[in-house]
């Protein structure tokens, strides 16, 4: 019996996505399999996750919470992804741009008062400043130095990490503290449950403006991918970098750009979590949203939309996942998903073949061309 | 500070990403990319220490290590050659996998004590002047192990029989299809043979070097160090030594400044307890930025680069892209 791979000629439409669907409830398996084995009860796990993430409108609020900083890192690695450049930066993208929301209100630049008018825009800006250039390093170092992004994006990840500890610790602790002092209140971004007093069922809701960041920056993403120029030749990088070069595009030129514009997506997710969930800066604000953005850019197959709703799960693993004893199972689940995904495509580019009997078929050889007469 | 004795822990945590570094070396040689030797190494701590302690013998908990860390690798090469996935991702995912799996693995084992591997001193190697203490004292037998892998990696790479055909698989894997090599066959057995070797690294942590298991902190991100280290090796066993040992050798140098008082008759700003020592523990993430700034304008310099078949999927009658 031989097994083969032959690339398919012509993919169903319903296929790729059966296939998604399918990869995501054999990972579940699986894990609930590794569950059992080491003494969970994998049926309570997975319960408990579904209830304490949608079981009501209030924990449902906190699944979008945490799904939030998600779409946007989401959205910075589908970017990256989709030209075939492997920002796994995004983490250390967040944390700068976190850094650099709060650096408006922490440095004794502005004046005391501001509105949130100004504030927020600023903050937003900062940060996507500062997670843009944190992106454009291993960016400049790929197209000019060739330097391994996935190296040089892991390394500055930990870098970041040191960075915001100095930050907390030192010049910026409150009395000692690995926090700094709260935001001034002009610089939270708004939450449903602020609007309460006009809409009381809104009252307790935790989700707050950055989920429209998101919204947006998907929206923008995708128009920008889609519909625009620099956006079909990042396509066209990302399908074929030899055609793209025939074509006469600067790849360099483009890698660049795309690293800056995912640093700074992903800078925005660290604004919008600073100042939409903990209202200050402080170590530990990101349980991993950076890495976990890989998986969601995957599941979601480099899609701005459905990037949303793939981070929207993760979320939900996010979330429900804190209370799963052992810890490490979310992370787990994380893992075999992207495993499973990547096998799944496999069957959506390649039919299988399985050849019975005594191996391949014998192919006939031409016969002999007619040897001209002499004469 | 004792610099001799810092010298010698510096060879024993350099240890750790020999193996892993010379481990992947072999798989890249071979053509296959495996961005999972930071999983496969936690997996190697996490199986070799739990191992360790449910049987009370390190060797059998190294033997688990090989083990845990081979299936990995058995997984990526499966995954990667046979159904042609993307390495890049496929290796993520392993990472993430492993990562994930040895902290479900690791629940209830932080603040546990095992037997660890013995530590040896060789006779009269020990007595050669300075070197001799550092380099043959005390030391792990799994040191020696590392110091004996070297050159073997080295000639059997670069002057054996086997060895060209493995570099034959990573450069040219067509015609070595052609002169009847097992592409795929070979390929697989150094991927698992690379995923064995960064188990064995987990497993010098958690089994010599630091023993204990303290979580994904363990490994610490040395796996993508390794993974740093052979692009500045340039694929060659030899300097990835080298590497691996200076590197081990600095980073305690460096993390040892947090011990001074003073500095130049100044008072030493890298005091725990400042802030400014998170700049110090930056230092080693930044040295393999720089390492891989060097290695690839070496590599382009030279024209001496990647196997050439590096993260191509081979398939007969196909052209890569």
């Amino acid at each position: 019996m031989n097994v083969r791979l032959e690339p398919r000629t012509a993919t169903p439409g319903w296929l790729s996505p059966a296939i998604t669907l399918g990869a995501v409830f054999v990972a579940l398996f699986i894990s609930g399999a590794i569950i059992a084995v080491v003494g969970g009860d994998p049926v309570r796990s997975y319960l408990h996750i579904l209830d304490a993430s949608f079981g009501s409108v209030g924990v449902l609020s906190d699944t979008l919470v945490k799904a939030t900083p998600l779409i946007l890192t989401g959205l910075a690695c589908a970017l990256a992804f989709r030209m075939r450049l492997w920002n796994i930066g995004a983490e250390g993208q967040f944390l700068l741009g976190a850094w650099g929301a709060s650096a408006v209100v922490l440095f004794p630049l502005l004046p005391a008062g501001l509105p949130g008018i100004v504030l927020i825009p600023l903050m937003m800006l900062a940060g996507m400043v500062a997670g843009g250039l944190w992106g454009l390093i291993p960016g400049v170092l790929r197209a000019r130095l060739g330097v391994n992004e996935i190296i040089a994006t892991l390394m500055l990840n930990y870098i970041a990490l040191f960075w915001i500890q100095f930050w907390v610790f030192g010049p910026w602790s409150e009395g000692g503290f690995q926090q700094t002092k709260p935001f001034p209140e002009a610089a939270w971004l708004p939450r449903l449950t602020d609007l309460a007093d006009v809409v009381p069922a809104f009252g307790g809701l935790t989700v707050h403006l950055g989920l429209l960041f998101g919204l947006v920056a998907a929206g923008l993403l995708w128009l920008f991918l889609e519909r625009s120029r620099f956006g079909y030749e990042i396509r066209l990088i990302g399908d074929s970098p030899r055609a793209a070069r025939y074509a006469g595009i600067d790849i360099g030129r483009r890698l660049v750009v795309v690293f800056a514009i995912s640093g700074a997506l992903a800078g925005l997710a660290g604004m919008s979590e600073v100042n939409g969930t903990v209202h200050r800066l402080q170590d530990h604000i990101s349980p991993g949203y950076g890495f976990t953005a890989v998986i969601v850019a995957y599941l979601a197959k480099f899609r701005p939309g459905r990037v949303i709703v793939a981070a929207i799960l993760f979320g939900a693993l996010i979330l429900a996942g804190r209370e799963i004893q052992p810890s490490g199972v979310p992370s787990m689940i994380q893992g075999i998903i992207l495993f499973t995904l990547i096998v799944g495509d496999v069957l959506v580019r390649y039919r299988i073949r399985i050849d019975r009997g005594a191996g391949a078929p014998v192919m006939s050889l031409p016969s002999a061309p007619p040897t001209p007469k002499a004469g | 500070m004792d610099l001799g004795l810092i010298a010698a822990a510096g060879i024993a945590t350099g240890t750790v990403l020999l193996f892993a570094a010379i481990g992947e070396i072999f798989a890249e040689r071979a053509g296959v990319l495996n961005l999972g030797v930071e999983g496969m190494m936690l997996m190697g701590a996490v199986g070799g220490f739990s191992v360790t302690g449910a049987t009370g013998n390190p060797w059998i908990g190294v033997a688990a290590a090989l083990l845990v860390g081979g299936l990995l690798g058995l997984l990526h090469g499966v995954v990667t050659i046979h159904l042609r996935a993307d390495q890049v991702v496929s290796g993520l995912a392993l990472t993430f996998l492993g990562t994930g799996l040895a902290r479900v693995l690791g629940e209830g084992l932080t603040n546990t004590n095992v037997e660890r591997l013995p530590a040896l001193t060789i006779p009269l190697l020990a007595d050669i002047p300075i070197v001799g203490p550092i380099v043959f004292r005390d030391q792990s037998v799994l040191v020696y192990l590392g110091f004996v892998l070297v050159p073997a990696a080295w000639f059997w790479i670069e002057r054996t029989r086997p060895g060209l055909h493995l570099r034959a698989v990573g450069e040219a894997p067509a015609a070595a299809d052609a002169q009847g090599i097992g592409v795929h066959r070979l390929r697989l057995a150094y991927v698992v043979f690379g995923g064995m070797l960064a188990g064995l690294a987990g497993a010098t942590i958690t089994l010599a070097v630091a023993p204990g298991w303290f979580g994904d902190q363990t490994v610490n991100g040395r796996g993508w160090i390794a993974i740093g280290l052979v692009i500045f090796a340039r694929w060659n066993p030899i300097r990835a030594a080298v590497g691996a040992y200076l590197f081990a050798a600095i980073s305690p140098f460096i993390l040892g400044l947090q011990g001074v008082p003073t500095i130049l008759g100044a008072q030493n700003p890298f005091l725990p307890g400042r802030s400014a020592t998170f700049f110090l523990e930056m230092l080693p993430y930044l040295f393999v930025i720089v390492v891989v700034i060097l290695g690839s304008r070496a590599a382009a310099r030279r024209r001496i680069g990647a196997p050439a078949a590096l993260g191509v999927p081979y398939v007969r009658g196909e052209r890569g892209h």
